[in-house]
């Protein structure tokens, strides 16, 4: 029993401490940095890493490189008095030695649902004193997750979307199962066109047959790469499909699509409407 | 190789014996490595221990095994490169031939690819263990196929590492067309090499590994230089080459193994050490083998001190770095030897 009162009283007051003192904040994660910002706390942020490019003015800040492969000197160099960072930040070494020198760390999960988002916004809004802002920001999503559900319970029908990521001038790569992709299609109410592998594979022209999607989904910067949607209509395989041939192309921002942060929601509405508005 | 000892031996002109000379210049070198880094730390407060806690936990927790590690990891690769060069009686050798390294990566893109992010301890050292353990097996293999022979030719030697390293090259280029964009970065990343991860308990054991092959094979130093006038001649003035060779080869191959188990890929040490040694010095085992360790590990310590500041607070991977460090100045010597040679 004491030791229960023991622990409780040490958890109130590591908590209370935590959020007096922060004042110099590291965000390690796109999607953490972007919820920084949305909690207005981004006066507190000395650095992020490589994959926060959203919003502009976070690559105004000194990037610690990227999330997987950080220094710890670098990092402590920025003297941070908590280091935010996802489950995915490494290498594993790297994250041993900022534990033995004693740094701040919140380890958050990498999302992956929106449940996760709400998580880590939560988690963030404690750990920096912004609770108030954290509460406006989930009640936003979670009046846009009533609209993305109602939206969804509207649809005839789950349509068919293949996530077509373009690299340079190769083949096409599409979207399997357990990616961000898949995650984004589902959350949105549709059907990743793709069941039966994980991962990107290459799409070959058969495969665009036979898998006849009822949209294909694409960044931005990915259409701009191939050289805009008349191009993309082109692509072998592509240009055999009903969906290719009517030009039925959603393309949307990488981070805002792909980044499961506070925008995920908003973009999932988005998707979702997308797929409607077009028919 | 021969023509190579002709040039004049530079440093070797003054009475100062050149060991001297090199041990020097690595310890100032490692003081300056201290003390240089994205917090900064001066010289005079390292000596004098004038330091705040931020600063004794990053010197005594990140920055010194990190140095310590170049100067290990640095020593076992150049050294084993020179022992290579001698053993192929090829100048071009690396300890790349006896497939540690080709090895190391499958069995490094294996772990990422196929198993994702280990737990605790495994994922702490999952890596390091999967590197060793691969690259040491590849090398196995390659000796086996080479002793079959009956002879264990070098020429065997050479064409089984050639034949296996491609093998295996493709492997990991089937698991590279496997992985996704994030276990393709974290390969290409490991690949490219880094210090970075430096913990006390992987200075200990690569240097409780690498260490003792360095003074095994400094003791082989003389039949190495006999080997290399020719197996035959070597052979009839009384050496048994078959148990010199097999030294050599299990030595790098653990050398380089633990190198690359804490490290990653960092190229060219291997091959451009000994060669400056031999350019600048002599080219007699004897000294080739522990001058070797010592440039070796000056250089990975410059060139990891130059990858943690360059673009501070992020870091380069040293390997980038090695070879561009060691390229030019490579090709600059060269040209000065051609230049002596043919008057150009």
């Amino acid at each position: 029993m004491k030791f229960i009162y023991l622990a409780l009283a040490m958890t109130t007051f590591t908590q209370s401490a935590f959020a007096e003192t922060v004042k110099r904040v590291l965000s390690i994660g796109g999607a953490n940095t972007e919820i920084i910002y949305a909690l207005d706390a981004e006066e507190l942020l000395v650095g992020n890493d490589t994959t926060s490019t959203y919003p502009e003015a976070a690559n105004a800040l000194p990037k610690v490189g990227y999330m997987r492969a950080l220094s710890a000197e670098g990092v402590l160099s920025l003297s941070p008095d908590l280091i935010i960072l996802t489950e995915e930040a490494g290498p594993p070494s790297v994250i041993a030695q900022l534990k033995q020198a004693n740094a701040n760390l919140l380890l958050l999960k990498a999302s992956r649902s929106i449940a996760d988002i709400q998580a880590n916004i939560k988690a963030i809004g404690v750990a920096l004193d912004r609770e108030q802002q954290a509460n406006d920001l989930l009640k936003r999503i979670s009046s846009d997750n009533d609209k993305l559900l109602s939206a969804i319970s509207n649809q005839k029908s789950p349509k068919k979307l293949l996530f077509v990521l373009q690299h340079g001038g190769g083949a096409p790569m599409v979207a399997g199962g357990n990616t961000a992709a898949d995650s984004i299609i589902k959350i949105a109410g549709g059907e990743n066109a793709v069941s039966g592998y994980d991962g990107y594979k290459t799409l070959t022209p058969e495969a665009a047959v036979k898998l006849q999607p009822d949209f294909f989904l694409v960044t931005n910067r990915g259409l701009a790469q191939v050289g805009g949607i008349e191009k993309f209509k082109d692509i072998p395989g592509i240009n055999l499909t009903e969906a290719g041939r009517n030009g039925k192309v959603i393309s949307m921002d990488a981070l805002y699509l792909l980044g499961f942060g506070p925008r995920t929601v908003e973009a999932a509405l988005k998707l979702a409407k997308l797929q409607e508005s077009s028919e | 190789m021969r023509s190579l000892t002709s040039s004049p031996n530079y440093l070797t002109l003054t009475n100062i014996p050149p060991v001297v000379v090199f041990t020097a210049g690595l310890l100032c070198l490692g003081l300056m490595s201290l003390s240089i880094g994205a917090i900064s730390i001066s010289p005079l407060q390292l000596l004098t221990g004038n330091l705040t806690e931020l600063h004794s936990t990053v010197l005594t927790q990140i920055r010194m095994p990190r140095v310590l590690l170049g100067g290990i990891v640095g020593a076992g690769l150049a050294v084993s490169g020179a022992v290579m060069q001698g053993l192929f009686r090829n100048p071009l050798a690396d300890p790349g031939l006896i497939g540690v390294a080709s090895g190391a990566a499958l069995s490094v893109a294996c772990v990422i690819v196929l198993f994702g992010t280990l737990p605790g301890v495994f994922g702490l050292y999952g890596l390091s263990f999967a590197a060793f353990g691969g690259g040491i097996l590849t090398s196995i293999i390659i000796f086996k196929i080479a002793a079959s022979s009956g002879s264990f030719s070098v020429t065997y030697l050479l064409l089984a590492g050639i034949a296996i390293n491609s093998l295996s090259g493709a492997a990991t280029g089937f698991l590279t067309y496997l992985s996704d964009d994030q276990q393709l970065r974290s390969f290409t990343f490991w690949t490219m090499g880094s210090l970075g991860g430096a913990l006390w308990p992987a200075v200990f054991v690569s240097s409780s590994v690498i260490i003792p092959t360095i003074f095994i094979l400094m003791k082989n130093a003389r039949n190495i230089n006999v080997l290399m006038l020719g197996e035959e001649e070597a052979h009839n003035l009384g050496i048994d080459t078959k148990k010199l060779k097999r030294v050599i080869i299990i030595c790098s191959a653990i050398t380089v193994g633990a190198a690359v188990a804490v490290s990653g890929m960092i190229g060219f040490i291997g091959l451009l050490v000994p060669h400056l040694i031999r350019l600048l010095i002599s080219s007699d085992n004897r000294l080739v083998i522990p001058l070797s360790a010592l440039l070796g590990a000056a250089l990975l310590i410059f060139a990891d001190t130059l990858a943690r500041t360059l673009v501070s607070p992020a870091e380069m991977p040293v390997g980038i770095l090695t070879s561009i460090i060691g390229g030019p100045f490579f090709l600059w010597l060269l040209m000065r030897q051609f230049s002596h040679r043919f008057g150009l």
